[in-house]
């Protein structure tokens, strides 16, 4: 097929179309609004379900409501709005139904901006709302995997029954850059036995998310733990590795903040430093075995990113203390610089040199 | 005469009591027993037949314990002209 | 059970009305509304499409009572989801079972937005003025003056407001096209009830647009009074604050009440 130039939101909601969406729920905030308004257009062209809900709190819930009755449904938004829908997240995720959901982040906390920034990791991956669970997190670094992540979202939601989290920040929903569609999917001609379409000619089916009493609610956690794990096992991580194979350093680093090191990574090169990147495309299951395979290889990992360090503490925990691991951080709506994550990086080995010490160097003003 | 009965559900009875509340001939008690739930049930003492069948008590039943019957107007006939 | 051959069964337990016993309290007019829902559900012989979106309080487990596929909603968000399933499965009835806590007051953004979109969904509003499964608490609904577990001296409307009366706000959407009141409390109310639960359920048969019935009941449990004693309450306290009547009637249906679209209430 042919690249065409797409804005990141407009590529997000057509890939979610193309694979078979067949409902999507959501509300304007910046900076996802287009994915919306695409949507508000294609989805009634193509005759599909969409609705502009009053809220998130609303939209979150239609999306639950169209899940359990067993469509292929979608939603968005932005950091605030994805705090109001964690309630929902966290009734989806004990409910075993499948739904995608597209984070593009915002400038945190409370309304903050409307600038890129990577501040709600630890809010996707580390549960979807209270209680012990993680979606599925995808974090594309580019337009192209904008449209990749979101068609195998709604792939692995299906297979697993479980939410996957499309995430990545302002930027990206914004950018513009050349990109292929896949070719449109047939939507599926029938409902999933397990979903609310009827008890016709067989016994009710009954979703919900309450467990009374605890040894019923540890059994279904186990359930949701075992079904985490399968995850994993079943090879669902993924990663890219970038000029890693004789590194003596790394940069870990996701979404735009691995792109601006990509560069960093070619201007240290340049200079003679044999330092590599490596980008996890999914944030859960994160790239833990990879993770301490580089740890036991380098003498130093900085962690960039666009936040006051989040997916910092999982590569700290990944690491297991076999190589050092620094930090660089913009907040507020600054993406680093390749020029300056350079610098943090000759900063890092300088100091490294010195003294060998594993501590945070996060850039704190 | 006789022209109406009814069969209270022991085992759902709660007694709350509201269909000896709603029963116009008051031919529902309150048992002297308890159920397996430990309630009082309601139950149906009609030794004079005044049970019409109105089923006013199945209607106001939060637990539909109540089935009700009514005599078909031919036999309750036949009834009245026998005793007559 | 032994019938005699010259009696004919004039009433016995729906077949959409599960045949086990009930969490409610007794008295509870939750049981009475379920039961009317089942009849319902059996006479429109709707029950292999109904779906049922549960809400959170005493009727949480509303979908143990009732034979229809159900799903149960976070708190406050039942119209929400009934939107969600609904607009991707049409053909289903679609029905709401809400309290007074859920309804209108964590989900009245989704009940008011439901309403003014006109979603082709019923809800069964059941008002008992309290939050009964959380211990008694003062509802949205609780009347003035009214003694709670979080209003112990009574409500004040100078600290708490006024209490919400549902049906007649949302009649005021152009979306809304059965919105009306009915009582518990008695025999000849409750007939009345099953009438207009069928109603609103005929408007989405006929795709018209949001049907809602409101159920005054009673909780005497949290009321602290016996269920006779609570009935009453309804009658005497409830009912002059919460009229009965038919706030909007869309003209479709208008052939089936018996009586007129009342502009103020028309409390019987």
């Amino acid at each position: 097929m042919v690249k065409q130039l797409l804005k990141g939101n407009v590529a997000f909601a057509e890939a979610a179309v193309r694979a078979g969406c067949e409902a999507y729920f959501g509300y304007p905030i910046t900076p996802q609004t287009e994915l919306l308004e695409h949507m508000s257009r294609r989805m009634v062209e193509l005759d599909r379900v969409f609705l502009q809900a009053e809220s998130e709190v609303a939209a979150v819930n239609m999306v639950y409501g169209a899940a359990v009755a067993g469509s292929r449904v979608m939603t968005s938004s932005s950091s605030p709005g994805i705090s109001l829908m964690q309630e929902g997240f966290s009734y989806m995720a004990a409910s075993d139904i499948p739904a995608v959901v597209i984070d593009i982040m915002r400038g945190g906390p409370g309304l903050g901006n409307i600038q890129p920034t990577q501040g709600d990791y630890n809010q996707v991956t580390k549960s979807a709302g209270h209680g012990d669970f993680h979606p599925i997190v995808l974090a594309p670094a580019t337009v192209q995997e904008a449209i990749d992540h979101t068609v195998l979202a709604f792939e692995l939601a299906q297979k697993y029954r479980t939410l996957v989290f499309v995430l990545a920040d302002g930027a990206i929903g914004q950018m513009m850059e050349p990109a292929e569609l896949p070719p449109m999917r047939d939507l599926p001609t029938e409902r999933p036995d397990w979903s609310l379409t009827g008890a016709d000619g067989r016994d009710h089916n009954v979703i919900t998310s309450i467990n009374l009493g605890a040894l019923n609610l540890e059994n279904y956690n186990l359930h949701l733990q075992r079904k985490l794990r399968e995850i994993k096992l079943a090879g669902e991580t993924r990663f890219e590795a970038v000029h890693l194979e004789d590194a003596d350093y790394a940069i870990v680093a996701f979404g735009t903040a691995a792109r601006a090191s990509v560069t960093a990574v070619k201007m240290l090169r340049e200079a003679g430093i044999k330092i590599g990147l490596l980008r996890p495309i999914t944030l859960w299951p994160f790239p833990e075995k990879e993770l301490l395979e580089l740890a036991e290889q380098v003498k130093g990992i900085l962690v960039v990113e666009m936040n006051a360090g989040q997916m910092l503490h999982d590569v700290r925990e990944a690491a297991a203390a076999k190589a050092p691991v620094k930090f660089y951080g913009r907040m507020g709506g600054y993406i680093p610089l390749p020029a300056d994550i350079a610098d943090e990086v000759n900063k890092m080995i300088a100091d490294l040199a010195g003294i060998n010490v594993e501590g945070s160097n996060g850039h704190l003003s | 005469m006789a022209s109406g009965r009814i069969i209270i559900n022991e085992e759902r009875c709660k007694g709350c009591g509201l269909c000896l509340e709603a029963c116009p001939p008051g031919v529902i008690k309150v048992a002297d027993h308890i159920n397996s739930m430990g309630y009082r049930p309601a139950t149906f003492y009609d030794p004079e037949f005044l049970c019409t069948g109105c089923a006013l008590c199945a209607i106001v039943c939060p637990d539909a314990g109540i089935t009700v019957f009514r005599n078909k107007p031919m036999a309750r006939q036949k009834v009245i002209m026998e005793v007559a | 059970m032994v019938t005699f051959p010259d009696e004919k069964l004039v009433y016995e337990r729906p077949e959409a009305l599960a045949d086990v016993s009930t969490h409610y309290c007794p008295g509870c007019t939750h049981g009475v509304a379920h039961r009317l829902v089942a009849e319902v559900i059996d006479e429109l012989a709707i029950r292999e499409k109904t779906i049922l979106v549960a809400s959170v309080g005493c009727s949480v487990f509303s979908y143990n009572y009732l034979d229809v596929d159900a799903c149960e909603a976070a708190h406050g968000r039942a119209a929400a989801m009934a939107t969600g399933i609904k607009r991707v499965n049409p053909d289903n009835v679609v029905f709401t079972y809400q309290g007074d806590g859920d309804l209108a007051s964590i989900g009245i953004a989704e009940t008011i937005h439901a309403a003014a979109r006109g979603e082709n969904l019923t809800i069964i509003f059941l008002n008992n003025a309290i939050y009964g499964m959380t211990g008694g608490q003062m509802a949205p609904t609780s009347l003035i003056g009214q003694k709670t577990s979080s209003s112990p001296f009574g409500r004040d409307e100078h600290l708490a407001g006024y209490p919400l009366r549902i049906v007649e706000l949302l009649a005021e959407l152009d979306g809304t096209v059965y919105s009306v009141r009915r009582s518990l409390h008695d025999a000849r109310h409750i007939i009345q009830a099953k009438k207009a639960i069928k109603i609103a359920f005929e408007a989405q048969l006929m795709g018209l647009g949001l049907s809602i019935v409101e159920l005054l009941s009673t909780c005497p449990t949290n009321w602290h009074m016996t269920p006779t004693e609570a009935c009453d309450w309804v009658r005497d306290a409830m009912i002059p604050y919460y009229p009965l009547g038919d706030y909007k009637v869309a003209p479709e249906l208008m052939t089936k009440t018996n009586r007129k679209h009342s502009a103020n209430g028309g409390a019987r």
